[in-house]
């Protein structure tokens, strides 16, 4: 072992055991604004093995996108949802998480032995052939790609106008006075916030 | 560094994921979950596009893909818990029973 391979291994190590315990950390905490600051911790690491896995654009992106848009997200979403309640105590909780915790051990010991028992055809030409990972990506992206590119256009299209509407408040129905809204025409006609609780309050009346 | 290591390592990370997807009761956690197992795929990919295809790196390609997908995920997924938060000023799981007979 050289010392190229030993610092691989090293650093390999030490970010499967972030990984792993940062992803416990989130699973397990009781503080879910320690929750979401810790996913960003699993995907630093997750980037981290990906740059191990000779992939710089794709970690550039890992972090761009996870941390930088998915990870501010949850936590502006839990900002907005922040009401500390007591969740109800509901009996047998216990059997339900001891009986899911023996279903994922048993699922990680079915994957682990599939992993190990499978003989798998490694290519033995090295890694480090493509010194130049987006060149090849983009020709991937537009060649043999292309449809599937497209597709996640109009995916993250439908994506932002599906999370406007349905984040936005509801519509002021047609009987309210409603002149204060057309004033100005960049505004959406929004409900106030009394109205639309007090709309929720009524609904679940029925 | 062989294959098995990071597909175990992508095994740990996607059963954490499940683990925390059934026990966990604020909706966020569930959201947070779905995203560890997402990464747990991408990290299955692109250790075969390292080890398997190391020149036409198509597992890349489909990471590429599949943290788009996961974006969008989360977007609609907070919009949706947004919304319920709205109508039943509650995120916990055990009590959104819109969809219960």
């Amino acid at each position: 072992m050289n010392l190229a391979e030993g610092v691989q291994l090293v650093s390999g190590g030490i970010l499967a055991v972030m990984m792993i315990v940062t992803a416990l950390g989130v699973v397990l905490l009781s503080n879910i604004v320690y929750s979401a600051f810790l996913l960003g911790g699993v995907f630093i690491s997750i980037s981290g093995l990906y740059i191990l896995l000779n992939a710089d654009f794709v970690a550039a992106a890992q972090i761009l996108i996870y941390v930088g848009a998915v990870n501010v997200l949850i936590l502006f979403a839990i900002m907005l949802v922040n009401k500390r309640e007591d969740f109800k105590e509901i009996p047998g909780r216990w059997i339900r998480n001891a009986s899911t915790g023996v279903v994922c051990a048993g699922l990680f010991a079915l994957l682990g032995t599939m992993v190990l028992v499978t003989p798998w055809s490694v290519d033995s030409t090295s890694p480090a052939v493509i010194e130049n990972t987006i060149v090849e990506i983009g020709k991937h992206f537009f060649s043999d790609f292309l449809l599937p590119f497209e597709l996640a256009s109009v995916l993250l299209l439908m994506a932002m106008v599906g999370a406007i509407i349905l984040a936005r408040r509801d519509l002021i129905p047609e009987s309210m006075p409603r002149q204060e809204t057309i004033s100005t025409s960049l505004t959406l006609p929004e409900r106030p916030r009394e109205l639309t609780s007090i709309g929720a309050t009524s609904g679940e009346e029925n | 560094m062989q294959l098995q290591y990071f597909l175990l390592l992508a095994a740990a990370l996607f059963c954490i994921g499940i683990y925390g997807l059934i026990t966990s009761r604020n909706a966020v956690r569930v959201l947070m979950s779905i995203e560890l197992m997402l990464n747990a795929v991408n990290l299955n990919l692109m250790g075969f596009s390292n080890f398997l295809d190391p020149t036409g790196i198509k597992g890349q390609v489909f990471t590429v893909f599949v943290i788009t997908v996961a974006a969008a995920e989360a977007a609609v997924g907070l919009a949706i818990v947004l919304a319920i938060y709205r109508n039943r000023e509650t995120i916990d799981m055990e009590q959104f029973n819109l969809l219960k007979w």
